[in-house]
């Protein structure tokens, strides 16, 4: 069947921008809940936050911000032709994605073994504000790492179509939009990471 | 802002440009996790959130190419961030002078 294929660019992309801000204001609504509570238990929070791995954080920060940089290249890379370049680029941020979840899985597997998890016998023993800061971090990053599982899922997806050519410079919004959730997942990540690990 | 050619935006970001962008990604990183280690206490939760909020600026702007979008998604971008801070501020206004 050779039926004439209609495709609107501009649209997919401002379906993808309204369901972005969805999300927005999704972890907006975890933020809104973290700033009420700090209001609440200042010294809590702060106490807590400096039970948290600093170092973990850091490194996947930066393996988010760079990853975020591969997905942003790909765009460029097929936009100008250049599809095997930008399935390798794809591939990076697909791996880093996967080191990320690695390192999330170790850092809650050091703070399981501590005793810090919803509801532990160490965290009923503590002052309230403590356990309010863990279990939002635990929702809030849970459901952080939720979004860095699919946005890999569908960087991978986007890489094997653009390896099979029906992903290419004349119609790369597929490519584009799953950029842009990736991007959102950094985004999100860059005020998780103060909120919860810099507070000291 | 893009040029538009049957409805698709044919602004490319060069690699430059990303990297550049990147690069300032990586520095206020560092310069954030420096200040939450030599400046402590509440005053610098602001710090952090500037800090933050100058990288998620960037990652939109560039990254997520929408400083050469058109008028529809910026102030679709705007409004929305609008109606969340007054969401975020009124919450606090509730709370504070409760």
């Amino acid at each position: 069947m050779s039926r004439p294929q209609h495709r609107d660019h501009a649209g997919a992309k401002l379906g993808m921008w309204l369901f972005l801000l969805t999300e927005l204001f999704l972890f907006g609504g975890m933020f809104l809940l973290y700033g009420a509570y700090l209001v609440r238990y200042p010294r809590e929070f702060a106490a807590a936050g400096r039970e948290m791995q600093l170092w973990f954080g850091t490194v996947n920060t930066v393996i988010l911000i760079t990853s975020s940089l591969m997905a942003a290249m790909a765009v460029t890379a097929i936009q100008r032709g250049g599809r095997r370049l930008a399935v390798w680029l794809l591939g990076g941020a697909v791996i880093c994605g996967a080191v990320f979840l690695i390192n999330k899985y170790l850092e809650w597997s050091h703070e399981f073994s501590r005793g810090i998890y919803p509801g532990s016998s160490r965290l009923a023993a503590a002052p309230p504000g403590e356990s309010v800061f863990y279990s939002l971090y635990y929702v809030t990053a849970g459901l952080h790492g939720l979004h860095v599982l699919i946005g890999s899922v569908l960087l991978a997806v986007v890489a094997v179509w653009a390896w099979r050519g029906t992903i290419h410079a004349g119609d790369f919004a597929w490519l584009e939009n799953s950029a842009l959730y990736w991007h959102l997942v950094d985004l999100v990540w860059i005020f998780i990471f103060p909120l919860y690990y810099l507070i000291l | 802002m893009g040029k538009d050619t049957h409805g698709n935006t044919t602004h490319i970001i060069g690699y430059g440009t990303l990297t550049a962008v990147w690069g300032v990604l990586l520095l206020l990183t560092a310069l954030t996790v420096w200040a939450a280690r030599h400046a402590t206490g509440f005053g610098h939760v602001w710090g952090s959130l500037a800090i933050a909020s100058v990288k998620g600026g960037l990652v939109i702007a560039f990254f997520m190419h929408m400083r050469y979008e058109g008028r529809l998604l910026r102030w679709l971008l705007f409004v929305a961030l609008v109606t969340l801070a007054l969401f975020i501020g009124l919450t606090f206004f509730d709370v504070l002078y409760r």
